[in-house]
């Protein structure tokens, strides 16, 4: 079993950055159990020999030229903001450190 | 912020604790366009004004591989003597932050583009060091942020805070070093110099505008210190010990205070048996110090993954012989060939290492490497340490130092001329030569005249004209002195004296 | 008007339109009538731009009176699932969280059929952000199965299916993550196509799981997915990984196939989807329409796959995975929603996450969260590591099978459509009605699904076919034949069997 517990969930929703109920804590760590141990079997198909597959079709060396392209006007880039300030976008005030 | 602390003498800090270091710089690629759109990077545009929905991260846009982005990245990794990636790839790394318009940023993560590598390099003092490099990827930059309300702009205290995209996407190259052991107190100095190093290559390569005070070379600052062993024993035995990483150290001389900071604040926590926190720390430009940031205990999980939507780099083996046929020479094997060809000493290459192109222009212009170097290594330095400018600033040209050793050579001007006719072209009074005609500074090289000037000074000096009939030559100088005054200067001594000895013989 | 236009195949209408024996704008008032009949019952659109169709009705109509040359579907309307982005149209992916937000950009696919003169219709329902098989996660009320308005209509694409089901439009643009357009393609009577990986241009199409997402036609029969295809298909540079290649002959191949004739042509049943978890009724019309395929002339055998055993748990790793990241943006910054926290300070991440909390439905959790844990640190290589290398195990059965044979066919859903509300509250149920069509988008591979019969229930049941990689033609192929023989057994379109929704006025909801 592959228990998910509620603080597993609390933590993932963090790093989410979704601000679950209480209610939702519960149902989601019965429910992330079940499906984390219906899924886990994949580890049991594989092993290290097996090589990823990251893209279904294998491509390489797709570039773009360094050529300038039409941008969007301050309007548009701003359209749908919820919230924008001097050609910007305006956002609340941001606890913690500069990445 | 900033607890009583004690602080410990660096030179103390030295000989108790043996640092370790290693650096990321992040060098701003000038390409035309973003790593992922085809957006301008120019800067100084209105804000969001160069942005695509790709980089303002609308939903369905997808990131498209600046190819110029790509080659920069292979050609730094072959300066820095990087292996380059038969296949690499771009990862997403997730975290929520607003200057990222995805929350993730494209980067590379197992899989650089370069790797293992290393640059080496010279101290002040002539000490060749040499930083080994773990790798160097490609990514994308974030958005400018700008904190409204608060103190000062400073992100604590502030209100809210403005978004500009147009930053964001711009092209990134990460440099990484493999930890760097063992340079003792020489710790702070081979920081500053790997960094410079470094831009000096990016310089030449031509891949970035490679200016750190406008934040297109940007370098974060690990440290850790461990207990220095006693002779005999083997300090790469003991491990390292707690890091911290000091964020957007933006100028040679703040790398150097960065380190030398955290080495004294380090010594003294660890000889307090207080432990260093494995944290993010802030340099500050004012004071010199670091101060704290967010903890590193929870570390940030970044949840990396394969970008999806990018496919694989695989530059072709002819690609990367070709761009390493056309590197540029590079700044270390450069200073080697100059001190070849131009004959100088070590001490003279290390005399002359800020001022080298300098140098080589005015000998490429015509000079004598050895007149090239006395000028700029001496009166011009001066000037420029005078001014606190760096001697590029000066309004002197190497073209206009050739002339001036030229005036010299064809015997129109004597040192000290020169020097005046150089004070001349400083003032803005113009090229030497054109110095030397307003000021009329040229030396009397007319025989004739300096005759009569010397027949002059005699007649007037009669008695003196009898002692060097008498053998008394040192009295000469009297009678130079009189035809220097007479010529204000601009004739040669050496002639004076000469004519003087004919006459009187 | 002595026939009803909404009846009409899209390659009819295309062909009465260019003998201009019809106009756009009364084949697009056609079914803008038909929409406002019958869409109150079935649910199938979010928003519907009658001005703005209309006005390009006219446009095509103007050019053709003009003799210029136009597209093939040139007049023909279309739905577009509000999964694709659309300038000047809200695109709000069935969530609250984009409600309001209307794109400053198309998305290519959308471009294209614009370019091609397709009136747009309006914007479809779905599962919010293609997560689920049935439209019930819609964040604006589910889509309703015109067959039985108690029953889903398969999702995430149950509006573009739905529409095209209810005659409500011709064609439908989708999108096929897992079988989202195969599936409700299935349970609806009607025909979706998941083109190769990379075939269509994914640009403008808001992302899911962006190594498994592709666009694709919805349609009654397999010619009209073909002329569709077409129009969407090519390489976009906006596109990393859309192919560089000529677009498929799908038109020619459907109409090869539609003439009858499969001698010669080697057919694989897929040895792991067909037993358990099945419908007997779906067995049943499955075992008929192989018997079709035999009696054409097709050699029939069993291949086998064993890698599929995995990839319903590899899926639900690697889509939940790249969900987690791709549905990052939605953070209240810089479009869509913004909601303040209840108490406590109001701060970028108290809004960020009281946005996601408010804005996401209960199944945009659980994918997001689920993802999230799938890539963190210490869990990467046993989940979503392992699922990636599932994909290599998938990609190598495939390559084995492609020795023996040139198609594989399965049922494309294991049961017919089941009864609104009946799965919703159970993840794991709802999420095995996507076991046949995820191994196609694991692989990459093209599947198309085409209408078989009715089960015992009297619900529709679909045939899958999946091709090689770019042999996009072959699927178009082998459903056009079988398409042909049955529509003939059956006297008429499958769909002719459905309830007519237009005398119930807008029924219950």
């Amino acid at each position: 079993m592959s228990a998910i517990t509620r603080e597993d969930v609390a933590r993932l929703a963090a790093l989410a950055r979704i601000a679950l109920t209480e209610g939702e804590l519960d149902v989601m760590a019965g429910q992330l159990s079940a499906i984390v141990d219906a899924v886990a079997v994949v580890s049991s198909a594989v092993d290290e020999a097996t090589p990823a597959t990251s893209h279904p079709i294998r491509l390489e060396n797709v570039y773009r030229q360094d050529l300038v392209g039409a941008s969007l006007s301050q309007a548009e880039a701003l359209s749908s903001a919820p919230a924008a300030q001097d050609g910007q976008f305006r956002v609340p005030q941001i606890l913690g450190d500069e990445q | 912020m900033n607890q009583q602390m004690e602080f410990m003498s660096f030179d103390e800090a030295m000989q108790r604790f043996d640092p370790v270091f290693g650096i990321e710089v992040h060098v701003e690629l000038n390409t035309a366009t973003k790593m992922f759109c085809s957006c301008a990077t120019s800067f100084g545009a209105p804000p969001n004004t160069l942005v695509c929905p790709v980089c303002i991260g609308l939903p369905g846009s997808m990131p498209t591989l600046n190819k110029k982005a790509v080659e920069s990245a292979i050609r730094l990794g072959l300066a820095l003597n990087c292996s380059i990636a038969s296949m690499s790839r771009f990862a997403r790394k997730n975290y929520f932050y607003p200057d990222l318009s995805k929350n993730y940023q494209i980067s590379q993560y197992d899989e650089p583009i370069d790797y293992d590598g290393y640059v080496e390099f010279e101290l002040d003092d002539g000490t060749e060091v040499r930083v080994d490099i773990e790798r160097a990827h490609m990514e994308e930059d974030a958005a400018k942020l700008t904190h409204v309300g608060g103190a000062a702009g400073r992100i604590h205290g502030a209100n809210y805070s403005l978004v500009d995209y147009n930053r964001g996407g711009v092209p990134l190259i990460e440099i990484v070093t493999k930890p760097v052991e063992g340079m003792g107190e020489r710790t702070p100095e081979v920081a500053r110099a790997y960094v410079a190093a470094l831009r000096d290559i990016v310089r030449v390569l031509g891949i970035s505008d490679a200016r750190m005070d406008q934040g297109s070379i940007r370098a974060d600052v690990n440290l850790s210190l461990r207990r220095r062993v006693e002779a005999g024993q083997d300090q790469g035995a003991v491990p390292f010990g707690k890091r911290t990483e000091t964020k957007n150290v933006n100028s040679l001389r703040a790398i150097e205070l960065a380190v030398r900071y955290e080495c004294e604040r380090q010594a003294a926590l660890l000889t307090a048996g207080q432990p260093v926190v494995q944290e993010t720390r802030h340099f500050h430009e004012d004071t010199g110090a670091t101060t704290s940031g967010r903890s590193k205990e929870e570390a940030e999980d970044y949840r990396y993954f394969p970008e999806p939507d990018l496919l694989p780099v695989c530059p072709p083996a002819k690609w990367v012989a070709e761009l390493r046929a056309s590197l540029p020479e590079l700044p270390a094997r450069r200073r080697r060939r100059l001190q070849a060809e131009w004959g100088f000493t070590d001490l003279e290459m290390r005399d002359a290492a800020g001022v080298l192109d300098l140098i080589a222009g005015t000998v490429e212009a015509g000079a004598s490497p050895a007149g090239a170097r006395k000028w700029w290594t001496g009166e011009l330095m001066r000037t420029a340490n005078e001014q606190g400018i760096s001697p590029e600033e000066l309004p002197v040209t190497p073209g206009d130092v050739a002339s001036l050793e030229q005036l010299i050579a064809q015997g129109t001007l004597t040192d000290k001329l020169a020097r005046q006719a150089l004070a001349g072209t400083l003032a803005g009074e113009g090229p030497p030569a054109a110095v030397v005609a307003a000021r009329g500074l040229a030396v009397v090289g007319d025989d004739d005249a300096l005759g009569k000037a010397v027949d002059d000074a005699l007649a007037a000096n009669p008695e003196v004209a009898e002692k060097i009939r008498g053998g008394k030559t040192a009295a000469i100088g009297a009678i130079v002195g009189a035809v220097m005054k007479a010529t204000r200067g601009k004739a040669d001594a050496a002639k004076v004296r000469a004519l003087i000895e004919e006459r009187l013989s | 008007m002595s026939q009803d236009l909404t009846r009409l195949t899209a390659a009819e209408m295309a062909s009465q339109l260019a003998a201009k024996q019809i106009s756009a704008v009364e084949l697009t008032q056609a079914h803008l009538q038909r929409i406002d009949h019958v869409d109150d019952a079935v649910h199938a659109f979010l928003q519907v731009g009658a001005d703005s169709a209309l006005a390009q009705a006219r446009q095509v109509d103007e050019a053709r009176a003009r003799g210029e040359a136009l597209g093939r579907l040139a007049g023909v309307p279309i739905a577009v699932k509000d999964l694709l982005a659309t300038r000047g149209v809200a695109t709000t992916c069935g969530s609250r969280i984009l409600e309001n937000w209307v794109p400053v950009y198309d998305a290519t696919a959308v471009r294209r059929v614009r370019e091609a003169g397709m009136p747009i219709l309006g914007k479809t329902n779905m599962d919010e952000f293609a997560m689920g098989s049935s439209t019930e996660h819609s964040a604006f009320g589910p889509t309703h199965n015109p067959w039985d308005l108690d029953r889903i209509p398969g999702g995430s694409g149950g509006g573009s299916a739905a529409a095209v089901a209810a005659f409500e439009a011709p064609l439908a643009l989708g999108s096929d993550t897992g079988g989202s357009i195969r599936q409700p393609a299935a349970v609806t009577g009607t025909v979706g196509v998941k083109p190769t990986y990379g075939a269509v241009s994914r640009y403008g199409l808001v992302a899911m799981a962006s190594s498994l997402d592709q666009i694709g036609p919805c349609s009654r029969t397999v010619l009209d997915a073909a002329l569709l295809h077409e129009v969407i298909g090519g390489h976009d540079p906006f596109d990393s990984t859309s192919l560089d290649e000529p677009v498929a002959h799908a038109v020619d191949q459907a109409r090869q196939g539609m003439a009858g004739d499969l001698h010669g042509v080697r057919i694989g049943i897929i040895g792991e989807l067909r037993g358990d978890g099945f419908d007997r009724g779906v067995l049943d019309r499955y075992a008929e329409a192989l018997g079709v395929l035999e009696d054409l002339g097709a050699e029939v055998q069993t291949v086998s796959c064993p890698s599929f055993g995995f990839t319903l748990a590899a899926y639900y790793l690697i889509m939940p995975s790249e969900a987690s990241s791709n549905l990052a943006r939605f953070d209240a910054m810089r479009y869509g929603l913004r909601q303040a926290p209840e108490g406590g300070p109001v701060t970028v991440e108290t809004v960020m996450a009281a946005t996601r909390e408010a804005g996401f439905g209960p199944e945009v959790k659980r994918r997001v969260i689920l993802g999230t844990y799938a890539l963190s640190a210490g869990y990467y290589d046993a989940y979503y590591g392992s699922a990636q290398k599932v994909r290599t195990l998938v990609q190598e059965d495939l390559a084995a099978a492609w020795e023996k044979v040139d198609v594989l066919v399965s049922p494309t859903c294991p049961t017919t459509a089941f009864r609104l509300g009946e799965r919703v509250d159970d993840p794991l149920a709802m999420y095995l009605s996507d076991t046949a069509t995820i191994p196609a988008n694991l692989a990459g591979i093209p599947g198309i699904s085409v209408p078989i019969g009715l089960a015992g229930d009297g619900l529709p049941v679909g045939l899958q076919v999946l091709a090689p990689a770019r042999a996009d033609g072959w699927v178009y192929r082998v459903a056009g034949a079988v398409e042909a023989v049955l529509t003939d057994r059956w006297g008429g379109a499958l769909l002719e069997q459905a309830p007519d929704l237009g005398k119930q006025q807008g029924g219950e909801r």
